[in-house]
């Protein structure tokens, strides 16, 4: 026999059968949205990692290209660029390569050749710029000139305004992902709700002609969508954390891969995804039922 | 009235009843004994005509200021409507959560109540579990536990036996004693004969009003 009802120890139940709150199928839908979004973001962090390491090695330094002219060899015209270049303010070094080393440079293009003497390589000056103020092309480009040397500058931004269009073209598509699987979640939230108004027609019957207000019902159901969302969302979240946190073992110190390289702080990324589920939950639930609530 | 395009199931109806009365709604069944209380308790609209509760037309009210007179209304459904996952205690709480009470407010109130109406035993029981005439009982003590200005009784002693019924008719009384105007509509041919309140008998949707069957109380 349990013991006898005591009032004073009662507290409220929930107006709607809590059995409802434990659909496997909602939880389950849930949670992989959730592990979706959140891999996408660590997806986006890693990405931006990627693209700032690359940018800034190569904006610390840049390239010339000099070509001999008149009667100077091509090796005093590199070391005469080299010295132009160390003198101009923003450039930390500037060291002409030797033939073989710019030889080397293009040889996957060009293939074994016999006799380097044979060939114009150009000779080249690796500049080193400083980071803070780097002298820019234009600089180097008139301070060359100025000594009358025939040189190309090559301060390699087309490159880095490649990366930093295709980290762009990256961040745009994980935020479309992003917002698609917020989407597909509410819309979720959104059929379940209205299941459950189905489902609890009677309930929502009891409530309004005891007087309940439209908003104190499609609360209900705002809170328990929120709740399951929330929970789901945690799930999610974590099993993301955990293959990041792998990826981030198996590919030691730089991550999976240099291109993608995940640090332990980005698993914090995942944090906000319980919240941010719930919010999305939320809102489905209240709109689908405020909407169907009125209808009745 | 009528539901969607059927047949007029009320017409011609017209009534006032004055605060603080009590009457009977009697008539064979499908007459329209309940459709007449679901115009009252705001569950139906009336299709022309209207409706007037405490000094307001309810038939024409927008839909947000419904809730405000409901909460004004107690009502023991026909069918119940009890909610089969809530304890016969959240059962009768239930319309005091609504109206925003604190349950520090209510709780021994709503004991005190369920012990009343021979519940006092079966405060935690779900609705599935109890008797016909103790469900009865609970859509009772539910629709009286906010202690409504109007009370409409729907069968309410449609499930008891006959010393139940008149325990019940009593509580009725007395509620209609301390203010509360009550409607209560019934096949209980017993239970109008012995009371002495005014009836409204309903026949093919037409309204008849008769004196009172019983003797003076
Ligand atoms: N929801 C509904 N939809 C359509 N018709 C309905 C509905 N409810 C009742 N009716 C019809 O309205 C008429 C009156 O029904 P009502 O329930 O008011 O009768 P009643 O007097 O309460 O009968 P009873 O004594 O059996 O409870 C009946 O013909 C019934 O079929
Ligand atoms: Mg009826």
């Amino acid at each position: 026999m349990s013991e006898p009802f005591d009032p004073a120890r009662w507290r409220p139940a929930s107006f709607l059968p809590e059995e409802d709150a434990r659909d496997p199928a909602l939880l389950f839908v849930v949670a992989v949205l959730c592990f979706l979004a959140c891999l996408t973001a660590l997806g986006v962090i890693a990405g931006n990692r990627a693209a700032q390491g690359w940018a800034s090695q190569l904006t610390g330094e840049a390239t010339v290209i000099v070509r001999a002219r008149g009667g100077e060899t091509p090796d005093a015209a590199a070391a005469r660029a080299a010295e132009t270049l160390a003198g101009v303010p923003g450039v930390t070094e500037a060291r002409a390569l030797e033939k073989e080393k710019a030889y080397e440079l293009i040889r996957p293009w060009l293939g074994d050749v016999a006799d380097l003497d044979d060939l114009p390589v150009p000779r080249l000056v690796a500049v080193g710029l400083d980071d803070k103020a780097p002298a820019t092309a234009a600089t180097l480009d008139k301070a060359l000139k100025g000594q009358g040397l025939d040189a190309v500058v090559d301060d390699h931004s087309v490159w880095i305004k490649d990366i930093r269009h295709a980290a762009g073209v990256v961040r745009w598509t994980a935020g479309t992902l992003l917002a698609l699987i917020a989407g597909a979640a509410a819309a979720v939230v959104a059929y379940a709700t209205r299941a459950g108004l189905a489902a609890r027609r009677d309930v929502v019957e009891v409530l309004h002609l005891t007087g309940a207000e439209d908003s104190q019902i499609a609360n209900l159901f705002e809170l328990r969508f929120a709740r399951i969302a929330a929970l789901s969302g945690a799930a999610g979240a974590l099993g993301a954390a955990v293959l990041g946190a792998v990826l981030r073992l198996v590919g030691g110190g730089q991550g999976i891969t240099p291109a993608l390289p995940i640090a332990w702080v980005d698993l914090l990324a995942v944090l906000p995804c319980p919240i941010l589920a719930a919010l999305v939950a939320a809102v489905a639930a209240r709109i689908t039922a405020r909407r169907l609530i009125q209808r009745l | 009235m009528r539901y969607g395009r059927g047949p007029e199931v009320l017409s011609d109806v017209s009534l006032s009843l004055p605060r603080g009365s009590f009457h009977f709604v009697t008539g064979p069944s499908g007459a329209g004994k309940s459709s007449l209380l679901k115009l009252i308790y705001l569950a139906s609209r009336p299709s022309s005509g209207s409706v007037r509760l405490f000094g307001e037309d309810v038939a024409a009210m927008p839909a947000r200021d419904l809730p405000r007179t409901r909460r004004r209304i107690g009502v023991v459904f026909q069918d119940l409507l009890l909610l089969d996952h809530l304890s016969a205690f959240d059962n009768t709480a239930l319309p005091l959560r609504i109206a925003g009470h604190k349950a520090s407010e209510y709780r021994n109130d709503v004991a005190e109540l369920l012990t009343w109406v021979g519940l006092g035993a079966r405060m935690d029981a779900l609705p599935p579990t109890l008797a016909g005439g103790e469900k009865q009982r609970l859509a009772i003590a539910r629709a009286v536990v906010n202690r409504p200005e109007i009370l409409l009784a729907d069968e309410p002693t449609g499930n008891v036996d006959h010393e139940m019924a008149l325990r019940i008719y009593r509580l009725f009384v007395e509620l209609n004693r301390l203010g509360t105007t009550i409607i209560i509509a019934t096949h209980d041919q017993d239970l109008v004969a012995r009371s002495a309140r005014p009836v409204l008998h309903l026949d093919k949707g037409r309204l008849r009003p008769l004196p009172p069957q019983g003797p003076a109380e």
